[in-house]
């Protein structure tokens, strides 16, 4: 039963929970009118302490097509947190006002800690580089939509692994299915946090870490590309070396497999040419769509409404 | 020779490594304490050369747990009578709070107010605890 609940790290839920939301949101995708009035009367407040448009947009979206309400604010400067507002004041306030919470933080952890004055479910929308659940429902139901399952799969994550939230978020996700082995490709300045190294041992999880995607992108079923920013790098050398192994192009692509599915969080900048998205192997935009229809499926379990 | 004698009911904290005494002394807000408390430090042991002692009169009501986090090898005896009836055996606590700061910059418990520091366990052998917050990884040394 989800009624109620919130969705901070991506292990909050059971893998049967998991299967209940995509199996509504496939529902949603198929029959998106049957569920255009669901949330009427129902409001969603955006907390967005610090900038983004897509996943703002995608909650809020997501809220309107079930025929909901949205406050809320999309930088921190226009509200009460200015004036020094602890966020444990703010959600017990924004909760006596809204049925639903989704909010991004610049702090890592501050959901958790929100949780605990938070009056109504609240949806971990990305804090500061730890977790971003939701982009993690989305690519777990590309993921399925692309290959039918979430076993059996050989995942690589290429880019910047160090700060990027979402392939945190993805790494706790899948290792929790059934013989899902990672590639981590990433400059060594950029490989994932020690805790999450030390969870996947833990866990007895397969994983092989990389510098060069051509050197392993034979053996993927899903390639996660995230961006690399040149101020990562901790010297220009590394970086001339090394920038191009993290660009996707058809060139690389020849030697993937003819069901390997691309997948990115985005925006994406150059880390992925364009000549790349008419290829069948690229499901990012859809990924994106995708994205909005999980949240739909996601509120309505929150708040119970079906 | 300095002399403290035994006492008749309470808690003794033995075989602390010396300068530790201390941290633990506040750690368990002994300072606040309004019963009888001697703190000895440098005392002469065979185990470690010298070592702290904290010896709690007529209580028993502490929470220890914290110890056990910042040395299990301290021992902790427990007298009535003037006897020891029980030798607490520390173990490394689940979760520890308010003891350690979490050194994440980016961690909301560096910038939210009056929020409660909290650890948990990961790995009892390396003695490592995590932030339950950001989950960056605490190695105690």
């Amino acid at each position: 039963m989800l009624k109620g609940r919130s969705l901070v790290d991506p292990e909050d839920f059971t893998l049967e929970e998991l299967e209940s939301i995509f199996e509504l949101t496939k529902k949603i995708i198929e029959n998106e009118k049957d569920f255009n009035d669901i949330c009427h009367g129902k409001i969603l407040a955006t907390l967005f302490y610090e900038p983004s448009t897509r996943t703002r947009f995608s909650f809020e979206a997501a809220m309107l097509r079930l025929g909901g309400q949205v406050i809320g604010f999309s930088e921190p400067g226009s509200s009460s947190v200015a004036k020094g507002e602890s966020l444990a004041d703010t959600l017990r306030t924004v909760g006596a006002y809204a049925d639903i919470i989704a909010m991004r933080h610049p702090n890592e952890g501050a959901p958790i800690h929100g949780l605990k004055y938070c009056p109504v479910p609240l949806i971990n929308a990305g804090d500061g580089g730890h977790q971003h659940p939701t982009q993690t429902l989305t690519d777990l139901f590309t993921i399925l939509d692309a290959h039918k399952r979430l076993n059996n799969l050989t995942i690589g994550c290429c880019g910047d692994l160090k700060f990027g939230r979402t392939v945190h978020s993805l790494l706790k996700a899948m290792s929790r299915y059934e013989n899902v082995d990672f590639v981590l490709i990433s400059p060594h300045e950029l490989q994932i946090p020690d805790y999450l190294k030390e969870d996947l041992k833990r866990k007895n999880i397969k994983f092989q870490e990389e510098e060069r995607l051509e050197n392993v992108i034979d053996k993927l079923d899903v390639l996660y590309m995230t961006r690399v920013q040149k101020e990562r790098f901790f010297n220009e050398a590394d970086y001339v070396r090394l920038k191009d192994s993290y660009i996707l192009d058809l060139e690389k692509l020849k030697n993937a497999k003819e069901n390997l599915a691309i997948l990115h969080p985005l925006p994406r900048v150059n880390e992925i040419k364009i000549e790349v998205d008419d290829d069948k192997r690229a499901w990012y935009f859809k990924q994106v769509k995708n994205g909005m229809f999980v949240r739909m499926g996601l509120i309505i379990k929150l708040l119970g409404v079906r | 020779m300095l002399e403290i004698t035994s006492i008749k009911k309470g808690i003794v904290i033995d075989h602390i490594k010396p300068g530790m005494g201390l941290k633990i002394f506040e750690y368990l807000k002994l300072d606040k304490a309004d019963y009888t408390v001697a703190f000895i430090m440098n005392a002469s042991s065979k185990k470690y050369g010298r070592k702290d002692i904290i010896k709690i009169e007529n209580t028993l009501d502490i929470d220890l747990n914290v110890l056990g986090f910042l040395d299990p090898n301290i021992t902790v005896n427990i007298i009535e009578n003037e006897k020891i009836i029980d030798k607490i055996k520390l173990a490394m606590p689940e979760y520890v709070e308010d003891i350690i700061k979490c050194k994440n910059p980016r961690c909301i418990t560096t910038v939210e107010r009056e929020i409660t520091h909290r650890f948990k366990l990961v790995d009892e052998q390396n003695a490592t605890y995590k932030c339950v917050y950001c989950d960056h990884i605490y190695k105690w040394e």
